[in-house]
């Protein structure tokens, strides 16, 4: 292994390890999840399409992500630990790809338990929704890492990052609900995919410029 | 401070006689459209306004890249003026569309208009930019924050043009097709690119207003605190 995947895979570890430690954030992202979706059947009339619940599973998904970003900057920002990160010897962008490794993480604990639920609330999830969620997390993580990033630094942590964040997540809802719904999964497939290509290109690119003083 | 002054005059003067004489050629001379009569004017100010909100957001974020590779935090208020301006002009967009839809289809907000559902997302994000701004302590993490932050815009911009492109094909029923651009009559082509330059100009005399006042806010701020 080169040397920077060491360095990502040994600060990746150190997140797991203090969610394992701490269980700060996990069980508030499983517990808001299943609520959302209880609260979502209540939220769509009785003879609601199927699609409309497809909307709403990506909503749940969307602010679950949010739930946990929210917090994947709190050690560093409450320890201090981002500015003796930044002084340690690895390249900036290892510590944005071992936080979204992190964050991939523990979305796909979360959505492990959100599928099932979904499947036994509503309805049969298809193959087509799995890969959807899949591609999703990766571009969630990567924007989301970055724009906590840039939230941590500000006055209002918790009040900026969703205003930062939904709007760069339109298209993956877009994409999202598009691959569960269309006849044609595979050009929205191919879509989320790009979408993680490029915003993971430049988040890794820039990231060195949010975390430096 | 003299020659930039005269420059955004003589802006402002090209930006009125273009506009006055953009606006009458498309209301006298160009031919009216058949489908919607005379509310297809609107195309003259509509279009041209939203071509300017794009032209803003690429050039905030060309400052944005250059405030990265050069951290010169000169770079910082010309992009910060240039998204400002991006967003009065990306409001304005959204106005006019929404005035336009209502003339033509009779509603104020249609979700198979793409074009007008891509600005209301590139307007969100950049409304975000401001909270940014305001909810950061001003120096460097803030100039670069914000830097990083325009430079995501140029790329959400195609991103979602995409997405709403591939979502309209089924999300929603296409019903409406303007791809008649290229192929509209002369005198309607040579009125449009009149307007366009009149708005062009008259964005480019607010950006200089704009950036002088802004740098005037700044050196007044920096007085206070060293009288204070």
């Amino acid at each position: 292994m080169s040397a920077y995947a060491v360095d990502v895979a040994t600060l990746a570890r150190k997140d797991v390890l203090l969610e394992l430690r701490s269980r700060d954030t996990l069980p508030a992202m499983l517990l808001f999840v299943v609520s959302a979706l209880v609260v979502f059947h209540f939220a769509l009339p009785a003879d609601a399409s199927d699609r409309a619940e497809i909307g709403l599973f990506w909503i749940a998904l969307i602010f679950t992500a949010l739930l946990g970003l929210t917090r994947a900057f709190a050690a560093e920002r409450d320890q201090g630990l981002l500015d003796g990160l930044v002084l340690a010897p690895v390249d900036r962008s290892a510590i944005w790809a071992a936080k979204v490794i992190s964050v991939v993480v523990f979305l796909a604990l979360a959505e492990a338990v959100a599928l099932p639920a979904y499947a036994l609330f509503f309805q049969p999830v298809g193959w087509q929704l799995v890969a959807a969620v899949a591609l999703a997390d990766v571009g969630i993580a990567s924007i989301g890492a970055l724009v906590a990033a840039m939230a941590v630094a500000s006055r209002s942590r918790e009040l900026l990052l969703p205003l930062l964040f939904l709007p760069l997540a339109i298209p993956v809802v877009i994409g999202g609900v598009g691959a569960s719904v269309s006849e044609n999964p595979a050009s929205f497939l191919g879509f989320l995919g790009l979408y993680d290509a490029v915003f993971a290109i430049l988040a890794w690119a820039s990231f060195e410029y949010v975390v430096t003083e | 401070m003299s020659s930039p002054n005269r420059a955004a005059a003589a802006l402002a003067i090209a930006a009125a006689g273009l506009l006055v004489g953009g606006v009458a050629l498309a209301i006298f001379w160009a031919p009216e459209d058949v489908d919607q009569g005379f509310s297809q004017k609107i195309f003259f100010i509509h279009v041209p306004v939203a071509l300017t909100a794009y032209a803003f957001f690429g050039f905030g974020a060309w400052k944005a890249l250059r405030l990265l590779s050069t951290r010169n935090s000169r770079y910082d208020l010309e992009s910060y003026t240039a998204v400002h301006m991006g967003v009065i002009f990306g409001l304005l967009t959204l106005v006019t569309g929404s005035i336009w839809a209502k003339t033509s289809w009779g509603q104020w907000w249609s979700w198979g208009e793409r074009q007008l559902v891509l600005f209301l997302i590139v307007f969100l994000f950049y409304s975000a930019y401001f909270m940014l701004r305001y909810s950061t302590d001003p120096g460097p993490r803030r100039e670069r924050n914000s830097a990083v932050f325009a430079l995501f815009g140029v790329a959400l911009i195609p991103v979602s043009f995409l997405a709403v492109r591939i979502a309209g094909t089924i999300l929603h029923p296409t019903v409406f097709t303007h791809d008649d651009g290229v192929a509209m009559p002369w005198e309607m082509f040579l009125a449009f690119c009149i307007c366009l330059g009149g708005v062009l100009a008259l964005a480019a005399t607010f950006y200089r207003v704009e950036l002088a006042g802004k740098r005037i806010d700044e050196s007044l701020k920096e007085l206070r605190e060293q009288l204070a």
